[in-house]
């Protein structure tokens, strides 16, 4: 004897679908909402990075000219690519562009990490003055390079009167923004002056997120300030120090609008980054074909760079 | 149909009604609008008040769109380069004028001239020459030309009168202290003046143009370079630029520039160009300033008679030249208001706007006005003008002229105000920066 179990298919339970069932049909599917919401952001994403991307590929393998829409388009191959890495002008840009990025993440770190180190303390007037720390941050990097060309003004700027008042050498005998020597490290002392507050933001992210019981545990084991420091705050800071480098390297390389107001790029070009040249070359020069090789070159160069250096961050994250 | 979805659409339905409804209006108001392109600055200024009267006698409104200096070519060839109709009428600088007509930005204006009886024959040569023709010395017109301008110089009357500043230089160098008429005699002042004290207070010689980003050294140098023999080419043979461009003349002509910078200039004026000359000038800084006629009005009436005087640029042993600029009024290929703007430049070209032109602060180049037996007199700069119009040179006016330019700013700026290698090396390289240009412009 076999017991028989009719089991109704859900599909084949009803000839008439209930009123729930039917709403379903007229309505979108699940899939159907997502792809909705963020085809608007792939589209976005498709006409102002992708496309953008492949044209100044394409581009960058001719001799295309935007301003001159009659010269004949041609292919050169990797003329333009051979052109930008034999140029000991560009050379000398890029090794512009890597002291300026080398010194101020140098100056960066130190400073925003002895700072984080101070304002993580509490203190009078704490908030205060971390509000006051963060100002120049907030300013806009075109102002920053169109104030501080006033402050660098040998004959009635406030820095030459600073310099002066503490070391005696007369305010005008000397002019940042102009003198060979001095120029390449006005736009470090800039920049620095301006993004230490932000690596200072990051690494006292890290410094608050240290448990105290580690600082705790280091003082029952009667561990030194400096030895509490160098065994345990700093190796758990070092990947929020690596991140913010990053981040300012990355900014650093492309760096503009601030070089460009502060100093144009001059004296001679002495303090021409890599991205005036660029900006130059494709929106004055109007090298249309050869700019693009130039920003394929630095987007390669900074992709590959980042790349590598936030496997080395994984790494010692894992640490 | 759910009532709220039905009044929704009803909504949606009135409202594109009345956009389209505003949008009408705007466009049929637009109709008699025209917006003319050019640089913010006092003639500028004068301009807007002049076309007032274009408004009255034609109905059609005028809107101005100006930039600062340092943004103009950025800015405007920026929307010729990308078709934009912002501009229906453009004023544009001389250089611009190869690139527009070869690019079709500009419309062409002899067929128009012709109807309306506009002759080239009535404006300065110059000007014709610099900012309506392609190619150059050709009857083929791109602009009329709108305001006339060349490169001169000012200098501090009151110091130059001062008893016993005129008798020490007297006394040093065996002639009366007067505003220089060659590059020696200027040296001479330049230095003479360089950190002298006047009024209590420290003084430099001179103020020339070092602006490294847009066109300033280059627009400077050219000063001298021209007076010493530079030339762009040969004249016989067209970019050939060897021995002409780098000849010995040239190299002194830029040495020279180099000398009067590293000698007689202010600290601190190391990327300085139009703004940063007047503020030294105005503030008593130096004795001696270089900028464009065009903002002699204004100095004169900020400084009085007393205070300023006025000098053509000074001459060297192989001729006297000065550096033009001014521009050319031009129409945009694609405004949709052409032939309102073609009524513009007509009204424009006419003897009494210009006269009326002049005396507000713009700088006619028609000849009526200033041939006129009273132009002499009608400014005290008027007749350094005049002189100097007749003395003129332009930079390259090919379409890549900004390449060509960008070299030359590179290449005179590393020399001059970062001292790196010789005037003849900077040379040199300036002819081989302009060879690998034309040749990638197909010449």
């Amino acid at each position: 004897m076999s017991a028989t179990i009719d089991i109704e298919h859900p599909a084949a339970a009803s000839a008439t679908p209930g009123p729930l069932l039917k709403r379903r049909r007229h309505g979108m599917s699940d899939r159907a909402i997502a792809w909705l919401f963020i085809t608007p952001t792939i589209a976005l994403l498709l006409a102002i990075n992708v496309f953008p991307l492949i044209w100044t590929i394409q581009a960058s393998f001719t001799n295309y000219r935007a301003n001159m829409g009659w010269l004949k388009v041609r292919n050169v191959g990797t003329g333009n690519y051979s052109d930008i890495l034999s140029d000991p002008d560009l050379w000398a840009g890029m090794q512009t562009t890597a002291h300026f990025v080398f010194w101020s993440i140098l100056f960066e770190v130190v400073l925003g990490f002895g700072l984080a180190l101070l304002v993580n303390r509490k203190f009078r007037g704490h908030s205060l003055w971390t509000t006051i720390i963060l100002l120049p941050m907030m300013l806009s990097p075109a102002v920053v390079g169109n104030f501080w060309t006033f402050l660098f003004q040998p004959q009635v700027g406030l820095f030459n009167y600073v310099v002066s008042f503490f070391t005696g050498i007369p305010p005008s005998s000397f002019q940042m923004i102009g003198d060979v020597g001095l120029a390449p490290w006005t736009i470090v002392l800039v920049d620095t002056w301006m993004w230490t507050p932000y690596v200072m933001l990051i690494c006292l992210a890290g410094l608050r997120s240290i448990p105290d019981s580690i600082y705790e545990a280091a003082e029952v084991d009667r561990a030194s300030t400096w030895r509490t420091f160098w065994s345990v705050t700093l190796p758990m800071v070092v990947p929020f120090l690596m991140l913010a480098i990053l981040f300012r390297a990355i900014e650093n390389f492309k760096m503009f609008d601030m070089v460009n107001l502060l100093t144009n790029g001059g004296p001679g070009s002495l303090t021409e980054t890599v991205s005036i040249t660029l900006k130059r070359a494709a929106f004055e020069k109007w090298q249309t074909g050869w700019s693009s090789a130039l920003a394929i070159i630095l987007f390669v160069a900074v992709f590959g760079a980042a790349n590598i250096y936030v496997k080395v961050l994984n790494q010692v994250k894992r640490r | 149909m759910k009532p709220i979805a039905k009044t929704g659409r009803w909504i949606v339905t009135l409202a594109a009604i009345a956009a389209l409804a505003l949008g009408s209006t705007a466009a049929r108001a637009e109709d008699k609008t025209l917006t003319l392109c050019w640089a913010a600055w006092d003639p500028a200024n004068a301009l807007v008040e002049l076309s007032k009267d274009f408004t009255a006698q034609s109905g059609v409104k005028m809107k101005f769109e100006f930039v600062p200096w340092t943004s103009y070519a950025d800015r405007f060839l920026n929307e010729l380069n990308s078709h934009s109709k912002l501009c229906d009428l453009i004023i544009g600088d001389s250089q611009w004028v190869g690139g527009s007509a070869e690019n079709g930005h500009y419309v062409k204006l002899n067929d128009f001239f012709d109807k309306n009886g506009i002759k080239m024959s009535d404006f300065v040569p110059a000007t014709v020459v610099g900012y309506s023709e392609w190619p150059k010395n050709t009857p083929n017109y791109w602009a009329l030309p709108a305001m006339a301008d060349a490169v001169g110089w000012t200098y501090r009357k009151d110091w130059f009168a001062k008893p016993e500043v005129r008798q020490e230089f007297k006394a040093k160098y065996g002639r009366e202290l007067a505003p220089p008429k060659d590059w020696d005699q200027f040296l001479q002042v330049a230095k003479f003046f360089q950190g002298r004290n006047i009024d209590g207070k420290k003084v430099y010689g001179a103020y020339i143009f070092t602006e490294r980003g847009s066109e300033g050294i280059t627009m400077g140098v050219t000063n001298v370079m021209y007076d010493y023999g530079f030339e762009y080419d040969n004249p016989k043979k067209p970019y050939d630029m060897n021995g002409w461009v780098n000849s010995p003349g040239a190299v002194k002509g830029l040495e020279i520039y180099k000398q009067i910078f590293d000698c007689c200039t202010a600290p601190g004026m190391t990327n300085a160009y139009m703004s940063e000359g007047l503020d030294a000038f105005k503030s008593g800084q130096v004795a001696m300033q270089m900028n464009w006629f065009a903002f002699f009005p204004g100095l004169y009436k900020a400084m009085g008679p007393d205070k300023i005087g006025f000098f053509v640029n000074p001459a060297g042993p192989k001729g006297h030249f000065s550096q033009l600029g001014g521009q050319g009024i031009s129409v945009v290929s694609y405004s949709d208001h052409k032939d309102d703007a073609l009524k513009y430049i007509k009204w424009f070209a006419q003897p009494a706007v210009q006269q009326k032109w002049w005396q507000i602060g713009g700088y006619s180049a028609l000849r009526a006005v200033v041939e006129d037996p009273g132009f002499p007199k009608s400014a005290p700069f008027a007749p350094d003008f005049l002189v100097t119009m007749g003395i003129v040179k332009d930079f390259w006016a090919e379409p890549n002229y900004a390449s060509l330019l960008l070299d030359m700013q590179k290449r005179t700026h590393n020399y001059v105000v970062a001292g790196q290698g010789t005037a003849q090396q900077a040379l040199d390289g300036l002819v081989k920066d302009w060879a690998k240009d034309f040749k990638d412009a197909g010449k």
